[in-house]
């Protein structure tokens, strides 16, 4: 479709579609959102790896494909080393990787697929150095399958197999800080970003295209299936996880913090600001609310000094 | 060019090593184990001397990744190569799927090892028949020539048909033991083996995006599975044109996917699979000075399952000592039950017994084929089995 001058000159985002229509996601999906996003920095000359998730639906059974660009659909654990695989078979035929011109190579992984079954292929792929992008579109359970917990799934949360009732049994860990574990590798790039700051996210998708070497970036992409939310609350939901520091947004580069906050002045809101809209946290106590709370400032403290003292 | 062959005195597992550099395979992702990691460590030492051009060497962290990144380098296009054994194929069992699913090509080489526990690290081919259902070629070796042969050949088959290939060598016996290879100058190598044209290639950008592997519903998965299964029955044919080619080129002719020795007046044979033909063929020469009719049947390929040859075999002899190095638990070894289940709808009626022998590296050794063939003998004569499956080398 051709985009009116008047309209092109207002975009704050590349114009190009290629996410195409027809994809299978529910209404108000951030991982469908997060997709758009990548293709539009990235373009035509990507290879995607997808493990088993619900991207793996979202792109279209064959013989369709809903993204603009090559796609490799692989077992759930894998993603780190097909990506090592595409890659070195890229450079043995003398083809460019990464940089403005050369071909993207990226993995599009959901939490569980990261943080839990593909944690080892992931630590390999970083270990290893290889010239690929990695992204963590984080939904913060296992979708494709039903909602059930991951490793990163935040406190308090109900989901299939951490129900609540009764008895009270709902998830009682706090969010595996998959990043923590991606930046202990010292790789040259890693950040957080959401679907409710595309401007924010393009720019680390670019840089990370500009990076040698491996980069990681974990989406924040809400999921109003398993979270219980309206799906037309997808986008503020995103926005508060960041307002409230329970996903806040920053960087790390070349072994230096930067804390990429909307407002860095304003002090992060209640995190009852962040739980209102879903489901998921309806079974939550007000001790329990205050547990997470805790928890929330334990961690914006933690990355404010880490920012103050390695930025 | 005329060919005069390289000879080099190498174990089995060096064998396969150059024949990876010859036949210039572009991506390497490997996971040591033993009996296979001087295949890997070789193929380092030939990049770290400037002894092969551009070779991509995936040190990966497991042989599940291993699977996954050869899988990943082929569906990018490369020729791409991997090797292991025992427990480190049953980890990488679920990617095995995923590769003859994807259609590629690539060739592995597993070096049989028995699977733990107890742990063991000597032959035994239950590792390897136990991914009989992956889609995958199985090729088996019984010298370190025929490793040697037998990746240049997967490689040419596999990427006319586009299915993975497994090449078989037992532990020890051949990865470790030293032994003439006759070697083929490179110019030869790549005449026989040309640049590799992929199905598809994910650095393709000229074409719409596409994209492999996705979702199937039941109104198509039938039809992949279909045409999986169609790859393999073309395989057959693959195979013995190859195998004639290579024949004809370099002297050592593969065109049999069961390799007979003096079984044509032969009232039984022996059958098996890998290095312990070799001694079988020995043992039927000195039993055929001692007035045996005998002969072996060394099946080469057990996937595509040669069942044209069995048939005309069997229908020549009275019976049929099937040599296991390997069980299936719950029923019996798992060649017996190919080569019975193949000729049940025939008029071939040989009589068949099963005989389990070295597992787990157990010697076995030219008076073990005697000892057996003096049993054939009897049951033949009789005209019925004492037992269907003895366990040979049993410690009673
Ligand atoms: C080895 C293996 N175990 C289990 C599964 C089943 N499975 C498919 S997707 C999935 C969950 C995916 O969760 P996540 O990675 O968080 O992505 P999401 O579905 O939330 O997008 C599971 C458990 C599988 N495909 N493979
Ligand atoms: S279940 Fe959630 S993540 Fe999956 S497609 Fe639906 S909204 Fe998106």
């Amino acid at each position: 479709m051709e985009i009116p001058e008047q309209i092109k000159k207002k975009l704050t985002l590349p114009a190009e579609e290629h996410f195409y229509a027809g994809h299978t996601a529910c209404q108000g999906c951030g991982a469908s959102l997060g997709l758009r996003y990548v293709l539009k920095a990235y373009g035509r000359k990507t290879i995607f790896a997808i493990p088993a998730c619900c991207s793996t639906i979202i792109a279209g059974a064959w013989p369709y494909n809903t993204l603009g660009a090559n796609l490799f659909h692989t077992a759930f654990e894998t993603t780190g080393a097909v990506l090592g695989g595409i890659e070195a078979a890229l450079k043995a035929r003398g083809i460019k990787v990464k940089g403005e011109d050369g071909v993207m190579v990226v993995g599009w992984a959901g939490d569980g697929g990261t943080a839990d079954i593909g944690l080892q292929a992931l630590s390999g792929f970083l270990e290893r150095g290889h010239d690929a992008v990695y992204i963590m579109y984080d939904n913060e359970a296992y979708m494709n399958t039903g909602i059930q917990r991951s490793g990163s799934t935040p406190y308090g949360a109900w989901t299939t197999n951490t129900p609540g009732g009764k008895r009270h049994f709902l998830e009682k860990r706090h969010k595996k800080k998959v990043i923590d574990i991606v930046i202990a590798h010292q790789i040259p790039y890693a950040a957080t970003a959401s679907v409710a700051y595309p401007e924010d996210f393009i720019r680390k998708l670019k840089t990370a295209q500009k990076t040698p070497g491996p980069s990681f970036i974990q989406l924040f992409a809400p999921c109003p299936t398993g979270w219980r939310s309206p799906t037309d609350k997808s986008i503020e939901i995103a926005r508060l996880a960041v307002q409230t520091a329970y996903f806040p947004l920053f960087e790390y580069k070349d072994g230096k913090y930067r804390i990429n906050m909307p407002n860095p002045k304003k002090e992060p809101k209640p995190i009852e600001e962040f739980l209102k809209y879903q489901g998921r946290f309806k079974y939550m106590t007000k001790e329990d609310i205050q547990i997470l709370q805790e928890w929330v400032n334990r961690e914006w403290e933690r990355l404010k000094k880490l920012a103050e003292v390695f930025g | 060019m005329e060919y005069k062959p390289i000879r080099k005195v190498v174990s089995g597992n060096y064998a396969a090593a150059y024949a990876v550099k010859h036949a210039r395979v572009q991506v390497v992702a490997a996971y040591p184990i033993t009996p296979q990691t001087s295949i890997i460590e070789k193929i380092a030492e030939f990049i770290a001397n400037g002894e092969v051009e551009n070779l991509q060497y995936v040190p990966v962290e497991s042989e599940h990744s291993a699977m996954a990144a050869t899988i990943g380098a082929s569906a990018t296009g490369a020729r791409a190569f991997t090797a292991t054994s025992a427990q480190g194929l049953a980890l990488m069992h679920e990617m095995l799927h995923w590769a003859s699913g994807a259609r590629l090509p690539i060739v592995m080489v597993d070096v049989n090892r028995a699977m733990a526990p107890p742990w063991s690290v000597w032959d035994d081919q239950t590792d390897s028949l136990a991914q009989r259902d992956t889609g995958w070629m199985q090729f088996y070796a019984e010298n370190n020539q025929e490793v040697y042969d037998g990746v240049l050949m997967a490689f040419k088959i596999a990427e006319t048909v586009n299915v993975p290939a497994m090449v078989v060598e037992s532990a020890f016996i051949l990865s470790h033991t030293y032994d003439v290879v006759e070697m083929i100058p490179q110019e030869l190598v790549d005449e026989f083996l040309p640049l590799r044209k992929p199905l598809y290639d994910l650095a393709d950008f000229e074409r719409e995006p596409f994209s492999v592997g996705a979702l199937a519903t039941p109104a198509d998965y039938y039809e992949f599975r279909y045409k999986l299964a169609k790859a393999h029955e073309e395989a057959k044919e693959v195979i013995r044109k190859v195998g004639q080619e290579f024949g004809e080129r370099f002297g050592r002719d593969y065109s049999q996917m069961i390799e007979t020795y003096r079984t044509e007046d032969a009232d039984f044979v022996f059958m098996g699979m890998g290095s312990l033909m070799g001694t079988v063929k020995q043992a039927v020469d000195l039993l055929r000075e001692e007035g045996y009719k005998v002969g072996a049947a060394k099946v080469r390929w057990f996937r595509p399952f040669p069942k044209e040859e069995l048939y005309e075999l069997a229908r020549n002899v009275d019976g049929i000592a099937v040599l296991d190095r390997n069980y299936s638990f719950g029923m019996e070894g798992i060649l017996f039950t190919e080569a019975k289940g193949a000729l049940y709808n025939t008029d071939a009626k040989p009589l068949m017994k099963n005989y389990i022998v070295g597992l787990g590296g157990r010697d076995f050794t030219v008076n073990d084929v005697r000892k057996i063939a003096e049993n054939m003998k009897a049951i033949i004569e009789k005209g019925e089995l004492d037992v269907e499956v003895e366990w040979y080398h049993l410690k009673r």
